[in-house]
Parts: structure tokens; C-alpha cells; sequence
């Protein structure tokens, strides 16, 4: 099922895109899978997806572990620790 | 009442005070934070997660209403290009007595400065790097409890 990818920050210039729709197979099952997926892309993916302790997660807006499924989810979003306010 | 608008335009101080007043409300606490020009940043850039950011910071607030009976919370967070002096934020409290509003006000600065999707990317001349977070802003938001 196609699922809305957003990159924000860093990661964002690291693949160089904001956001694309991709289908990932079947054993794609958490967003950790989903990382491991995009970085077998290698180029700016592989680098920006390097550390996965820098790497935060939502799914559907709403904020998650990374070991988190992403069966039925419509959009995940991928980005580093927030630094507001 | 909660309040929360994050925009791209300058935050107006006058207006936001005014609205954060409330009738039989006898106590607005307030928190403004600013830019920093300290280690020669010349500029700083704030981006976010359009709607995901706006529903975190409504649900601090309305976590911040609950726990502290407020008539009003009041976040308003600009995005996009800023220099040194700028406002970045601005919190308002109201409460019937300022220990509500203090704390209140003090709770949602430290929460949201790790429960909402910004990040902040400095400049210093020609030189742009994205701020890391701090471990002294987890331990900030902690000390409210659980749900950071």
C-alpha cells in the first residue's frame, strides 16, 4: 500500500526531497524497516538514514518508537531530535 | 481557551498580551523567548511540520489547561527567517492566581521545546548548520512527568 513520506531538517537536505509516495514490499513491516528500505538506495539516502540514534519518527502525525508498525499508516514522516522554542 | 498559531510574520506582543487577559481571571504569566546573536549567529531558520506541530502544541495546552485549571494557553511560535532580537515564542498563561500561571507557563516552555516538531538551523555568515538537541531540554520537559 502507497504511503506518504515526509523528511524534514537534515534529513530532508540529505535525500534532497521533502517528501515522495512510496510502496514498499511486504517484509517493509516497522518504520526501522522502512529506514533500512530507503537506504539501500544508497547516495544522500544511505547517509541521511546513517545513524538511526539521530532519528525521530511519526506516523500519521502522530510521534513513535521506530521499532513502530506502519501497516495501514497513510503518512510517516522521518527527522531528527526537535529543537523548538 | 487555548490559542495556538504558528506563523511565518512577527510576533506582536501588544495583541498577544491583550488577548491572553481574561475576565475573572487574576493572573497571566508570560514567556517570551528571542533569538540569540550569541557565538556570531547571524541568522536562524525555524522549520516545521505543518499540522503535526500545531496538534502537539494544542495538546500541551490542552494538558496544561487540565492540569492547571487555566482560562486561557496561549502559544504562538514563528517559523521561517529570523535574526538575533526576534521573537521565536511566546507562551501566555492565565489563571485565577499567578502559581497556576507560573507553573503552567513553565511546563508548556519546557515541554514544547521537545514534544513539538521544529528545528532550527543557525547561520553564522556564510557557514548554516542545524542546532543538535540538548540533553538539558529532555531533562527540562521530564521533570513534568510522563507524556514528553
Amino acid at each position: 500500500m502507497a504511503i506518504e513520506l515526509l523528511y524534514f531538517a537534515w534529513v530532508r537536505e540529505g535525500v534532497g526531497t521533502g517528501g515522495e509516495r512510496v510502496d514498499p514490499p511486504a517484509e517493509v513491516v516497522t518504520v526501522a524497516d522502512l529506514v533500512d528500505w530507503l537506504a539501500e538506495r544508497g547516495g544522500g539516502y544511505a547517509t541521511a538514514f546513517a545513524d538511526r540514534q539521530r532519528l525521530r519518527a511519526a506516523v500519521d502525525q502522530a510521534f513513535v518508537p521506530l521499532d513502530t508498525p506502519i501497516a495501514g499508516a497513510r503518512e510517516v514522516a522521518l527527522f531528527p531530535p526537535v529543537t523548538g522554542g | 481557551m487555548i490559542r495556538v498559531v504558528v506563523q511565518e510574520a512577527p510576533i506582536d506582543l501588544a495583541a498577544e498580551f491583550a488577548l491572553a487577559e481574561a475576565e475573572d481571571a487574576g493572573a497571566v504569566a508570560t514567556f517570551t523567548g528571542l533569538v540569540r546573536g550569541d557565538d556570531g549567529v547571524t541568522e536562524l531558520a525555524l522549520e516545521h511540520y505543518p499540522g503535526a506541530t500545531e496538534r502537539a502544541l494544542e495538546a500541551l495546552c490542552d494538558e496544561a489547561v487540565a492540569r492547571w485549571e487555566l482560562a486561557k494557553a496561549t502559544v504562538v511560535h514563528r517559523v521561517g527567517e529570523m535574526v538575533p532580537g526576534d521573537r521565536v515564542v511566546f507562551v501566555a498563561t492565565t489563571a485565577r492566581h499567578r502559581a497556576a500561571a507560573l507553573e503552567a507557563c513553565a511546563f508548556l516552555i519546557d515541554r514544547l521545546k521537545t514534544g513539538a516538531p521544529f528545528w532550527k538551523r543557525e547561520r553564522r555568515g556564510g557557514d548554516a548548520r542545524w542546532v543538535e538537541a540538548r540533553e538539558s531540554d529532555d531533562a527540562a520537559a521530564a521533570r513534568w512527568g510522563d507524556g514528553a
